[in-house]
């Protein structure tokens, strides 16, 4: 007896992805094997863990606590989708780079989607609310602190950013570009 | 750790879902699936169908009213614990969904899930109970509402039959002249708590008129108890001390891989005085729980 087969639709870091899978398939799995995304890693696989968290719809959630079947027309965000669209680094990654925010880079794409997200709500986290934001994502190696110092670099590098192209803005030659 | 074989339907509508329950015994509903997901992973649940409500049209509604706030089935953690109407209404309601495990789960998790899903470690079933809410159970046969007080009746369990679909709760606002607190310990932020409690005081002329507690993780279901009598209308240490031995009578903590009894009996202790003093203070501060 083969398994019934569901069609699913995922915008998957903005291409329209389709996949045909038995309901049962995780979107965890359904990224990484029906879609070779290896991005998105996978832990523990029942929601404590934090590796393979994605954005869905532009909130963080667990890739392994959702089926596939279930995230049908969901716009999704895997670590693949978080480079600047010229290849170039998101501010948290950067971050992570120069705070030295990974050891092992198990832990990391989760990391980065969940504070990529978090810094979206709270542009501006106090020392206690970046702590809070890495709360349900686990990491063997660092100690956590340098995670910490990454989504502070990370919102210091997005401010930054924001502040250099309003002053390029405001300036005649900004304005002539 | 995958799912063991199931079938899927995504229905569009109510009765459609009803429908697909009442044909099939050995289904489950899918909302947030926070809960439901890791068990079938781990296979301590293995169900021959699966219905998702994620497609179904009005169950993602908050309704704030004067009398209370009712919750639709596919309202997650995240988006109750943001409404400033739903706060003002009912303030313990924020209090506890920010203890409901990270932010990451409450994304996708449903409140109304989390209660029929019953497990007497989390938040939102007690919080229901200790407030009188109820549950509105929709089946092919008709509508009914199950008071908090005969929706958890084990472990898990729930009176809720396999052909019926939750569909909202219901939070009633908090009475005048009252007050509410919450607090757990967990070994983790995020984790299920080892001992957790939610209480609600009312306070007329600085005595106590009513004072009730309700219980996570130190009994079998969600355990409200009401501490009126042990308070013997005021907040002193001594009255809290009896207050938290009256309601160590009512409760009946387990030893675990993460706690001995004893401790958490210690934790009902702490806690209970601790969440009726800010319950208590809640109660006499100006403008009640909006400051």
């Amino acid at each position: 007896m083969s398994e019934e087969q569901h069609d699913v639709r995922l915008v998957v870091n903005g291409v329209t992805r389709e996949i045909r899978v038995p309901a049962r398939r995780l979107l965890s799995d359904a990224l990484r094997h029906d879609l070779g995304l290896t991005g998105t890693h996978v832990g523990c696989e029942h929601g404590v863990c934090g590796a393979c968290t994605i954005l869905v719809d532009g909130r963080p959630m667990r890739a392994c606590l959702m089926l596939a079947v279930s995230a049908e027309g969901a716009e999704l965000t895997t670590v693949e989708g978080l480079t600047e669209p010229d290849g170039s680094l998101s501010p948290v990654q950067q971050a992570f780079a120069e705070c030295h925010g990974l050891q092992c880079g198990f832990c990391t794409p989760g990391f980065l989607t969940t504070i990529t997200a978090g810094l979206r709500e709270n542009p501006h986290p106090t020392h206690d609310e970046a702590r809070e934001m890495v709360g349900g994502n686990l990491c063997r190696c660092t100690g956590y602190q340098n995670i910490v110092k990454a989504v502070e670099r990370a919102a210091a590098i997005t401010a930054e950013t924001a502040a250099a192209v309003a002053e390029t803005a405001e300036t005649p030659e900004g304005a002539a570009r | 750790m995958k799912p063991a074989p199931f079938a899927y339907r995504r229905p569009a509508t109510l009765p459609e879902a009803l429908e697909l329950l009442a044909a099939e015994p050995d289904a489950k509903v899918l909302a947030g699936g926070q809960s439901l997901v890791p068990l079938l992973s781990m296979r301590l649940a293995a169900p021959g169908l699966l219905v998702d409500l994620n497609s179904l049209p009005d169950l993602g509604e908050i309704n704030v009213a004067p009398d209370g706030v009712r919750v639709g089935a596919l309202v997650r953690h995240a988006d109750l614990l943001a409404s400033a109407e739903a706060r003002r209404v009912q303030p313990l309601l924020a209090m506890a969904l920010a203890h409901v495990a990270h932010a990451t789960i409450r994304n996708r998790g449903t409140t109304v899930g989390s209660i029929v899903h019953a497990d007497a470690s989390a938040e939102m079933p007690a919080v229901l109970s200790l407030l009188g809410g109820s549950v509105t159970a929709e089946s092919a046969s008709g509508s009914r509402t199950i008071p908090a007080g005969e929706l958890f009746v084990g472990p898990l369990e729930s009176s809720l039959r396999p052909d019926e679909v939750a569909t909202s709760a219901f939070f009633p606002a908090l009475p005048p002249d009252t007050g509410v607190g919450f607090d757990e310990v967990a070994r983790r932020h995020g984790d299920y708590a080892l001992c957790g409690v939610a209480a609600q005081v009312r306070v007329v002329d600085g005595a106590v008129a009513a004072a009730s507690a309700g219980y996570l993780s130190v009994a079998d279901v969600p355990t409200v108890v009401d501490l009126t009598e042990a308070l013997g209308g005021a907040v002193t240490d001594a009255s809290l001390a009896a207050a938290g031995e009256a309601a160590l009578e009512h409760l009946d903590p387990a030893a675990d891989i993460h706690a001995t009894a004893a401790y958490r009996a210690q934790l009902v202790r702490v806690l209970t005085a601790r969440v009726l003093r800010a319950a208590y203070a809640d109660a006499t501060t100006e403008g009640g729980s909006e400051a």
